[in-house]
């Protein structure tokens, strides 16, 4: 027989619990068979999130202090990122151009793929890596040395404390990367177009913003939400179950970052089928 | 014995029943197919040293952690300090596991808090009402009575295997609790180190006059600590009696956990 233990509410325990039965002819391929079970104990971690992050006590001071390090700690990586992809970008787009007498458009043209679609993903990618990776790891470790248990005997529940801030900083810090990497982006752009020719700073930026509506600049926006959540939910979830040994700590934080980074390019297409639904 | 008085201590008013702290009845608790605990009955009363033997795998860890509340038993009775715990609403419950202490096997401390803030955490999660310096000074206290005061400032990284273990101590300490829970407190330290911890676990039971379950491989500590050993097997509790009765004991196997 095959047996679920669903978690119950009042008790940590860490998702769902597999025992693995003697008739699993039912379902031939077991990789078929981990991945729904993976993607079930992802949905009811996904609501305990929800179930957990609108009772009180809320822990805000943990909060603010995830929020620094998660965002304010990926500043440096981010703006390179963000600084080469616009530089990058300018310059292997100038030929295509040019071939077509259309160099003029160069500003506006980079301007609307960074803000629309690169920028957001290599962020979110970039985010995928540091910090979903960090927070597995982290979790992970935390489990493995017994300081989840240790919390939750300190009457702190752990989820609240550990998870629903992680997955909160990662959330609300995201999108602000990802404005700081549009906007050095730009700014790498608009070095790339001087590298070749020249485009006074003050056209290069009202072509931009004449390029830019509010419908390349809100749904890029709102999607960036969903990438923090994303990545801080799947780093916390890879963390929290892992494995009580040491090679636990390892596989969760690169499980964490190869789901993160895939789930991200999901939302993304999500996320454009939605957008081009109410453009049309 | 322990069956026959199985049944009058649970009485609130019973005289007995302020001296035992917990009690254990017909207790099971599985995972899955594994049944781990099959059959435990067991007692401790106030200020007692109970020491718990047992091969590697067992279900000791997991007996220890169904009275802290971090598993749930499956079937059977858990009296904590004279009350079902199961017939206890949610509140109660916490209120009841706040006097009960935890050592981890692997100390469990913050590692991204310093050792004045693992010190802090419980004393800010319990009693909110302590000002800065009330909980300095607390954390003051307990690091003194395990002997590490000039290491407040230091991170646990920084410290030793023992040093470590008496930190846990000093963390689990800090809240004054009447029940002590020991998980293997002297593995992977060295023989000097081992005994000080040990020394230090009858400290702690003269000085509170606590209830302590101590699990252990170390005969050593066993000997040192031990008013009562029992030694569980297949799930339920095979042998029991005092560190000399169970080191001459007739069954071949209970003598081999003391060569
Ligand atoms: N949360 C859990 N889920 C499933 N099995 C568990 C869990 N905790 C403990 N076990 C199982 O219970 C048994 C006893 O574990 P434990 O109490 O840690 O042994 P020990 O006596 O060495 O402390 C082991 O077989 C272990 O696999
Ligand atoms: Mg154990």
């Amino acid at each position: 027989m095959e047996k679920i233990i669903l978690p119950q509410s009042d008790k940590e325990s860490r998702g769902v619990e597999i025992e693995p039965g003697n008739n699993s002819e039912m379902i031939p391929n077991s990789i078929f068979k981990r991945f729904f079970l993976e993607v079930s104990s992802l949905t009811l971690f996904t609501l305990r999130f929800f179930k957990e992050a609108f009772k009180p006590p809320y822990e805000f001071n943990e909060l603010i202090k995830q929020s620094f390090l998660i965002g304010y700690k990926s500043l440096p990586l981010v703006g390179i990122t963000g600084f080469i992809v616009g530089l990058v970008l300018t310059i292997q787009t100038r030929p295509t151009l040019v071939k077509f007498g259309a160099v003029s458009w160069l500003p506006a043209m980079v301007a609307v793929s960074i803000i629309r679609e690169i920028g957001p993903v290599i962020t979110a990618l970039i985010f995928a890596g540091k910090v979903g990776s960090g927070i597995g790891a982290e979790l992970a470790s935390m489990n493995v040395t017994e300081q989840i248990d240790a919390m939750q005997v300190s009457w702190t529940n752990p989820f609240k404390y550990l998870v629903v801030t992680r997955v909160l900083a990662a959330t609300l810090m995201l999108p602000v990367l990802v404005a700081f990497a549009d906007a050095i982006g730009l700014a790498g752009s608009f070095i790339g177009v001087n590298l070749q020719g020249h485009v006074s700073a003050y056209l290069f930026f009202s072509q931009i913003f004449q390029s830019l509506g509010f419908n390349d600049l809100f749904p890029a926006f709102i999607k960036t939400f969903f990438f923090g959540f994303a990545v801080g939910l799947i780093g916390s979830y890879k963390g929290y179950n892992s494995n009580k040994g040491t090679e636990g700590v390892g596989k969760a934080a690169n499980s964490a970052v190869v789901f993160a980074s895939l789930m991200v390019f999901l939302i993304d297409m999500v996320a454009v089928q939605i957008t081009s639904m109410f453009q049309n | 014995m322990i069956n026959n008085s199985a049944y009058i201590k649970t009485e609130p008013d019973n005289k007995e029943s302020s001296t035992v702290v917990v009690r254990m009845e017909h207790v099971k608790k599985f995972f899955g197919n594994n049944y781990v605990l099959r059959d435990i009955n067991l007692v401790i009363t106030k200020g007692e040293n109970l020491v718990v033997l047992g091969k590697s795998g067992v279900g000791k860890s997991v007996l220890i952690k169904c009275i802290i509340g971090l598993d749930d038993i499956d079937e059977g009775k858990l009296f904590i300090l004279g009350r079902d715990i199961s017939e206890l609403k949610k509140n109660e419950l916490i209120e009841i596991r706040k006097k009960i202490g935890f050592l981890f096997q692997s100390s469990a401390l913050y590692d991204s808090m310093t050792v004045r803030e693992n010190l802090e955490f419980p004393l800010s999660r319990q009693l909110r009402s302590l000002s800065k310096d009330e909980m300095g000074q607390l954390a003051k206290e307990a690091l003194e009575n395990v002997g590490l005061s000039n290491t407040i400032d230091e991170m646990p990284s920084e410290l030793s295997g023992g040093m470590r273990k008496r930190l846990g101590l000093a963390r689990t300490l800090i809240l004054k609790p009447e029940i002590m829970l020991y998980d293997e407190p002297t593995t992977g330290l060295d023989p000097i180190t081992s005994r000080e911890i040990s020394s230090l676990i009858l400290e702690v039971q003269k000085k509170y006059n606590t209830s302590s379950i101590i699990i252990t491989h170390d005969i050593e500590c066993a000997r040192l600590t031990a008013n009562r050993i029992i030694v569980i097997k297949d799930g339920v509790c095979a042998a029991e009696g005092s560190f000399t009765d169970l080191k001459n004991s007739a069954d071949t196997w209970v003598r081999s956990f003391f060569e």
